[in-house]
């Protein structure tokens, strides 16, 4: 496992020199299309894009984790209100071997989507969409952990993170000069003769391919990463076929609405692309590989659990290329599949879908009447009444006066929350 | 360059060498104890449940004397083992009595309807998970530590400094270790 997460780290390290270096080419290249013979105005567009760069990475190291799951609108649980939820994290921590347990967010919405972030391993976060938790089994919903887990204990929402803050940097510096080439354009004549032409051919195909070439890059990179989360994934729950099915399930259902809430930069850290249209295949351009693909591969992993096995599966299905460092091939050993959790899906999962709003009722500090027909009557916070009628049978309850101060300190406590 | 400069060359290298072999050594024997303290993080946590458990169960199955007693008798084994064999014995015996336990509950729905005594059964499941996982952890550990003791070259380190091999933890009777399987449906 440690090998794992060192050669991960080798891997980022090269990736992010080949960025930073685009981005300083970039800047280069642009500094000599404006000014082709004064090398100091040259190396005044190279800090102005560092800069730009340094900008964004600071922005992101400082509450970086804080925004993203503002801008989701998670909220976060603890262990009393979401048992379950919290026992898996915390299984599938053991299982990674990850120290530190955590935090749990949870999210208000019917599209099936789980992420994680985090820079460092201590400062992360997961979050799950009730649409998530109304869907998947215990088994289904542990690998859906398992695979987050997997992206914080490999370091991916670290690397993802630095990587997308380079890439955006190439691609605004990009786009800012491209604007003032078409509106501007008039510095850029003198030059010398024809090597100068051709300089500055150079330049111009570099300046519009660089934020190309650094986005494909980084797609691509994105979408190892998957299939090595899923490979650990799988080899943390010794059980494949719980990702393979919560993947299926999900893969129909995830709409553009957790999409409204998504930003680029957290796409990749989602179970699924929630940035996709469904039944779109995956191409140069997406984070995630074709979901059908991460199905199969872990459909014909037959019977082991192990990384090599993944490897293998991988590889009889996409030829030459591999997913695992050489290093970690080596190291890995058989596993084998574990047996079938006990307590499995009721068919209906109708249970499940309620266990996920009464829980988002509690982290909202709902008031629960049971009346007598059975029904459950839901106050939320800021009711004022101090009787309500049952909707089905008519009976009038009578708030008891706990009940009410209960409810108006939930109310309360939600306004100053919306203040901050 | 003279006899002496190559010698002294060689012999820097091979102490640099074996330092850091020596630390990879203690960097995995310190995993497997951490993974070790894991389980035993989990398996107090199952024996805390447990009384909890049966005196909430109780009330209900009052038919089940011999079951309660099984796991009793389990759970006091199991706090009293000592050494990794021993204590992989002991909570194969407590899982088998305890999965035993949770076929009887399914002839009880009124005992399935009781909050309290779901929360706890959640509870005593993941802690279930949760020493399987700690379990499929620690022998991962062990037996990446194993195979870093015995191969080449890094056995010659292991050998000078008495490293020594860990045990796995395995259930130990074949016939506890398949869960038993029952559909419902």
């Amino acid at each position: 496992m440690f090998e794992l997460i060192r050669a991960n780290q080798r891997k980022s390290i090269w990736l992010m020199a080949i960025l930073a270096s685009v981005l300083l080419a970039l800047g280069y290249a642009i500094g000599f299309l404006v000014a082709p013979d004064e090398p100091g105005i040259q190396s005044f567009f190279v800090i102005i894009a560092v800069g730009v760069w340094l900008v964004m990475l600071l922005t992101s190291l400082a509450g970086g984790e804080r925004i993203l799951l503002a801008s989701a609108q998670a909220r976060e649980v603890q262990k009393k209100d979401a048992p379950q939820l919290y026992n898996i994290v915390e299984e599938m921590c053991i299982a990674s071997g990850l120290s530190t347990v955590p935090k749990v967010y949870i999210i208000d919405s019917p599209s099936p989507n789980a992420f994680a972030v985090g820079l460092k391993p201590q400062r992360a976060a997961v979050a799950v969409t009730t649409g998530l938790m109304g869907k998947l089994n215990r088994d289904e919903l542990q690998a859906v952990m398992a695979h987050e887990i997997a992206h914080i204990q490999n370091r991916d929402t670290l690397f993802m993170t630095l990587a997308g803050v380079t890439v955006g940097a190439i691609i605004i510096i990009g786009d800012i000069f491209l604007r003032s080439m078409i509106y501007g354009g008039g510095r850029r004549r003198g030059g010398g003769g024809n090597q100068g032409a051709a300089l500055m051919v150079i330049a111009v195909v570099m300046a519009i391919l660089a934020p190309i070439l650094a986005n494909i890059l980084y797609f691509a990179c994105s979408r190892r990463r998957e299939y090595l989360a899923d490979a650990c994934a799988a080899q943390y729950t010794r059980y494949p076929e719980g990702l393979a099915s919560a993947l299926e399930k999900i893969s129909g259902q995830v709409t553009r609405q957790t999409a409204q809430a998504a930003s680029r930069t957290l796409a990749p850290m989602y179970i699924v692309n929630p940035m996709a249209a469904r039944g779109r295949r995956a191409g140069l351009f997406s984070t995630h590989p074709a979901t059908e693909d991460r199905v199969r591969v872990l459909r014909s992993m037959s019977g082991q659990a192990s990384l090599a096995a993944y490897e293998k599966a991988y590889q009889a299905l996409h030829g030459k290329q591999s997913v695992l460092p050489p290093s970690v091939r080596a190291a890995s050993v058989d596993q084998a599949v574990r047996e079938q959790h006990r307590e499995s899906d009721d068919g209906t999962g109708r249970s499940q879908w309620r266990q996920a709003q009464d829980l988002l009722h509690q982290v909202d500090r709902y008031a629960v009447i049971a009346c007598v027909c059975g029904m459950k009557l839901k106050l939320p916070p800021g009711y004022e009444e101090s009787k309500v009628g049952c909707p089905k049978c008519g009976h009038v309850h009578v708030l008891p006066p706990e009940m009410m101060a209960g409810l108006a300190a939930a109310q309360m406590a939600q306004r100053k929350g919306k203040k901050r | 360059m003279s006899m002496q400069w190559i010698v002294l060359i060689v012999i820097v290298v091979l102490i640099v060498w074996i330092v850091a072999m020596y630390n990879k050594l203690v960097r995995f024997r310190n995993q497997v104890k951490n993974a070790w303290s894991q389980i035993d993080v989990q398996l107090k946590r199952r024996h805390d449940l447990i009384p909890n458990l049966v005196e909430t169960a109780k009330g209900y199955m009052t038919h089940e004397r011999e079951t309660f007693e099984a796991i009793t008798q389990a759970r006091a084994q199991a706090m009293q083992a000592k050494t990794v064999g021993e204590t992989a014995q002991a909570e194969s015996q407590l899982q088998g009595a305890l999965s035993k336990f949770n076929l009887v509950v399914e002839n009880y729905p009124e005992l399935k309807a009781n909050t309290n005594f779901l929360s706890l059964q959640e509870e005593l499941t993941s802690t279930e998970n949760k020493v399987g996982f700690s379990r499929q952890y620690y022998n991962d550990q062990v037996l990446h530590y194993n195979n870093t003791i015995e191969s080449v070259p890094t056995n010659i380190v292991a050998g000078l400094f008495r490293f020594e091999r860990s045990d796995f933890f395995e259930l130990e009777s074949p016939a506890e270790r398949a869960v038993p399987k029952v559909s419902f449906s």
